[in-house]
């Protein structure tokens, strides 16, 4: 019984501890690296905490891409048909982006207000449409007289 | 090498457990899976549910030079499509809408979504077209105002031009069995009483 | 008439796979010799009717049969001939049935080889796979039915996406297919081993050439991907971790497992249970690959894309699969556990050990790719799990991994001493230190300790093969015997172990020494990277075969000495009018150069933004892909997997032949 023992003493103490570590580096990374989604209407309402890394989706309002001479910097607004934030990027926009198209993007607000993307996501694909900025456009129907009321 | 007693137990019962294991985090994964189809969204909350249409005034399809407003849905039940040619879920709901148009139950109007005109005339020669009439949304604006963040969707407007509901996504015939033709038939018998 | 044909042909190869899952399977449960020698006729009818499907699909997009509802969405009448035949994988439709016409490939081929397995196992693994077959068919025909006509038919196609309109995408999601369905040969083979309770290193033997090519297939689709996005997708990014990446990734780190886990197996007969949950995972893995990404269910991407009838389908087929899978795995795996002892110091303990890693990371990718699902499913709102996550976890897993790749190979079977082990790797520890100190000096930029521990892990990976290698030649008479002596085998796995290192190699030094620039620029100007200074020439307006394009002129001087000239291009397609960046790069083993377009910034001024990189040794890690597939394939020609088969085939049709 000893040798019987012995491999399924160390076969599942290697699987503990393989998963132990793997639970750990998850719980870990996990706790770190997720991205919290919002919606222009949850940023005017003040719901992001100050310095968090977030995400924000919806589409680009018409007419308000400006982009800035003689620099890679991008001036532009998103909305979800009820509330608009500014947004201000520096470097390349994805092939897709467009004024009315709906995009991802990543970053922090500043003290005015302003998203600083340093990310900014547009799929390859004419049809679709990104879920987060999908699901924005949805709350934002959804909670339309809350947010009224709020205000 | 020390074991807990149970261990040697003839049966073996804990190690039984091990080989279950698998299919215990499958069965988990399959429970999630499952939600996640019944995620997507489908029936949406609509803020334009119980109001009057919003107001627009576009080009027709058929001829650019006349005008289609929204005071022409008024005085009829009718549905309000949204489509265009670049999507293939149009494509998919088409057939639905020819047949719900060959019922002559109701009238279906299109509006025709951030597309060039010239191909959705070509689209409605091709494959057939259900529509009464339709009005080119050429920039989207109006389909904007409608509250639409996707195609196809459809709205189901009364005889006072009020939106009564939502369709997001292809309707299939049986969401126009079950659904849209109940409430329908509900509206038209509200009416006469 | 031709789509009404290979429709037909479709509804008629279901027929048959029927057959050729119910009459076999049930011979093997019934002992009956005549029901078994069904299932080969049945395998290569099926082949038969399923090639006449897909010749009929190929044929429609070859002559432009727009009234194809499929042909009409995914051709042009533009489209160059070789993207109207990739065209046929271009979309949900025609990959499926090239996932049946390449299931019923390999079938036919396991038929055909047939002989040289017993017969009841054959019979039983060509089953299984019919009923798979079934499975895939019913879904094709039911819900994603490529042969669909429509009245009347449109005057042009809606044109295949420009993104698959590359030779290299062409063949990528072949390759990756034959990988996943190559998986489902070891689950057959798992399937019957648990059904007959015939688990045996002669079975291991059996699956080993099928896992080695599906794996092999497999690393081959996923490298050729990763290249593609490269150069492709206009931002120097080769791995994502976005869900079709990982969705390929898992099965791919299951099947490593596998092909180590089958080689303890048939060498010691030992790690039976695992190797057979490892076939049933890495199965059920490329399964959830090509369903759940296709169905848009595992993306949730657009609610419309997605229709739920497929992703119904595909949940009850998976659930059905792997669901009765586990369950017999749970049921008669415990009642097949045998014992081969081995010591914590051995082979066998090593390849364990990595095999459980390979799963751990697997699991980890896994809750990664769902997490945004399973937190939406518990109201717990929408968030994305980005590079970050995957970064951090993955980079931890995988040291120890490759840490382990060199003791594995060199540490004996069964028991071995801890202080032989150190002898032996000493020597490659030292040099693995010195080689990666000396290189990581040499290196242009700041001295970085992840890029000399990267160093390190390569070169003890690489140097341990070469010390294996002398180990080998020192016990043989000559070094041409030696070398002859040694199986193909054996040398596909140090070429496959070589291929880890560059692997290593190129990503820990591209993501170090990487320098990147998006710069606003107008004809004339120029940027300074490292060593190189690009100037921006011209930018003007092209015409291409069904695209218009800015190609710009970049020159790139080192040292103030021209060194060449890249052009790459911001195309618009004529038909869908996607936009398209075509980067321009320079390769070679040192570095590659890498130019793309970004876009206009002034029309009057002539301004674009561009992206500058410089990437050094980046080419490293396909090379190191390369390599695998090499390795592999050497591997998968082994003799023994062909000569030993056909004794056993002698003596067990012996013992079998009164059955019949």
């Amino acid at each position: 019984m000893t040798p019987k023992q012995k491999q399924r003493f160390i076969l599942v103490s290697l699987l503990v501890v393989g998963l132990g570590t793997g639970i750990g580096l998850v719980l870990m990374a996990l706790n770190e690296n997720i991205n919290l989604f919002f919606t222009p209407s949850q940023v005017v309402a003040g719901e992001v905490p100050p310095d968090q890394r977030f995400r924000i989706g919806g589409m680009v309002t018409q007419g308000s891409v400006e982009k800035l001479d003689g620099e890679l910097t991008v001036l532009f607004k998103l909305n979800d048909s009820v509330k608009e934030v500014q947004l201000k990027y520096t470097g390349i926009l994805p092939d897709l982006f467009r004024e009315e198209q709906g995009i991802v993007a990543e970053g922090k607000l500043n003290k005015e207000g302003v998203f600083i993307a340093d990310q900014v996501l547009a799929k390859h694909d004419e049809n679709y449409m990104p879920p987060e900025v999908e699901h924005a456009l949805k709350v934002s129907g959804g909670d339309y007289y809350d947010d009224e009321v709020k205000e | 090498m020390p074991q807990p007693a149970e261990n040697q137990s003839p049966e073996q019962k804990p190690k039984r457990w091990v080989y279950l294991l698998p299919l215990g985090l499958f069965a988990v994964l399959m429970v999630f899976f499952f939600f996640g189809l019944g995620l997507n969204p489908r029936l949406l909350p609509s803020p334009l549910i119980g109001q009057p249409a919003p107001e627009f005034s576009l080009p027709k399809l058929s001829n650019a030079n006349e005008l289609f407003q929204h005071t022409d849905l008024k005085g009829e039940i009718s549905l309000l499509n949204i489509w265009a040619t670049w999507c293939t879920s149009c494509r998919q709901e088409h057939p639905v809408l020819m047949k719900i148009a060959k019922s002559k139950q109701v009238p279906i109007y299109g509006l025709y979504y951030k597309d060039v005109p010239d191909q959705g005339v070509v689209w409605l020669q091709n494959y057939g077209n259900p529509y009464r009439e339709n009005a080119v949304d050429e920039d989207g604006k109006v389909g904007i105002e409608w509250g639409a963040y996707g195609t196809p969707e459809t709205f189901l407007i009364d005889q006072d031009g009020i939106i009564r509901y939502k369709h997001v996504g292809p309707i299939s015939w049986n969401d126009w069995e079950t659904k849209l033709l109940p409430m329908i038939n509900s509206l038209r018998n509200n009416n006469d009483v | 008439m031709i789509p009404e044909l290979g429709h037909f042909a479709l509804i008629l190869a279901l027929a048959i796979a029927i057959v050729q899952a119910i009459i076999p399977g049930m011979g093997l449960l019934c002992r009956r010799a005549d029901w078994m020698a069904v299932a080969k006729p049945a395998a290569l009818l099926q082949f038969a009717l399923v090639l006449i499907a897909y010749g009929a699909l190929t044929y429609s997009f070859i002559v432009h049969d727009f009234s194809v509802l499929y042909v009409a969405n995914t051709s042009n009448s533009e489209l160059p001939l070789i993207y109207r035949i990739s065209g046929v994988w271009g979309a949900h439709e025609g990959s499926l049935l090239l996932w049946v016409f390449i299931l019923s490939t390999w079938t036919a081929i396991l038929a055909i080889y047939s002989k040289r397995y017993p017969v009841d196992m054959g019979a039983g693994v060509i089953s299984v796979l019919g009923f798979i077959s079934i499975g895939f068919i019913l879904f094709t025909i039911f819900t994603s039915n490529p042969f669909l006509r429509h009245f009347p038919a449109p005057i042009d196609g809606a044109d295949l996406n420009p993104l698959l309109q590359d030779p290299v995408m062409a063949i990528h999601p072949p390759m990756l297919y034959m990988g996943y369905v190559g998986f489902a040969v070891p689950f057959a083979f798992a399937i019957v081993a648990l059904v007959q309770g015939r688990l045996d290193t002669a079975w291991a033997r059996w699956v080993r050439p099928w896992a080695l090519t599906a794996w092999v297939c497999l690393t081959g689709g996923i490298t050729l991907g990763s290249w593609w996005a490269y150069y492709e997708l206009g931002w120097g990014g080769w791995w994502f971790w976005d869900p079709v990446e990982n969705a390929s990734f898992m099965p791919w780190l299951t099947g490593t497992a596998l092909i180590h886990s089958l080689a303890v197996t048939e060498k010691r007969h030992a790690l039976r249970n695992w190797t057979i949950l490892l076939a049933i995972i890495s199965f059920s893995l490329s399964l959830l690959g090509t369903f759940l990404v296709r169905s848009g269910v595992l993306t949730s991407v657009h609610a419309f894309a997605s229709d739920p009838t497929r992703g119904v389908f595909v949940l009850a087929f998976l659930g059905l699969v792997v669901g009765i899978s586990l369950s017999l795995f749970a049921y008669r795996a415990w009642q097949l556990r045998t014992l081969t002892p081995f010591s914590l110091v051995s082979r066998e303990m090593a390849l364990l050990s990595n095999s459980v890693l390979l799963l751990v990371t697997m699991l980890t990718v896994l809750l990664g790719t769902h997490y945004p699902l399973i937190l939406d499913a518990l109201g717990g709102g929408k968030i994305s799990v980005g590079p970050p996550y995957f970064n951090s976890v993955f980079i931890p897993l995988m040291i120890p991994v490759v840490f382990l790749v060199a003791i594995g190979s060199l540490i004996r079977w069964r028991e071995d001493s801890v202080s032989t082990l150190i002898k032996q790797l000493r020597t490659p520890a030292v040099l693995a230190i010195v080689f990666a100190s000396v290189l990581s000096l040499l290196l242009p930029g700041k001295a970085s300790f992840t890029a000399w521990f990267a160093l390190l892990l390569a070169f003890w990976v690489i140097n341990s093969c070469y010390v294996q290698l002398l180990q080998r030649l020192r016990h043989s008479h000559s070094l041409m015997q030696g070398l002859r002596k040694t199986p193909r085998g054996w040398y596909g796995m140090i070429l496959a172990h070589i291929g880890l290192g560059f692997t290593v190699v190129g990503i820990a030094l591209s993501s170090v020494y990487s320098q990147e620039q998006d710069v606003h620029m107008v004809k004339g100007d120029d940027r300074t990277l490292g060593e190189y200074r690009f100037e921006l020439v011209d930018v003007e307006r092209i015409t291409g075969p069904n695209y218009q394009a800015d190609m710009g002129t970049i020159r790139i001087y080192k040292n103030e000495k021209e060194l060449m000239t890249l052009h790459p291009e911001k195309r618009i397609y004529n038909v869908r009018k996607n936009v398209m960046t075509e980067a321009a790069i320079h390769s070679n083993l040192l570095r590659d150069l890498y130019v793309s377009l970004g876009e206009q910034r002034n029309i009057d001024t002539g301004a674009w933004s561009v992206r500058l990189y410089y990437k050094p040794f980046i080419l490293w890690i396909w090379l190191g892909g390369l390599f695998m597939v090499l390795g592999g394939l050497l591997a998968v020609t082994d003799k023994r997997y062909r000569l030993e088969v056909k004794q056993e085939k002698i003596k067990l049709d012996a013992n079998h032949a009164p059955a019949s």
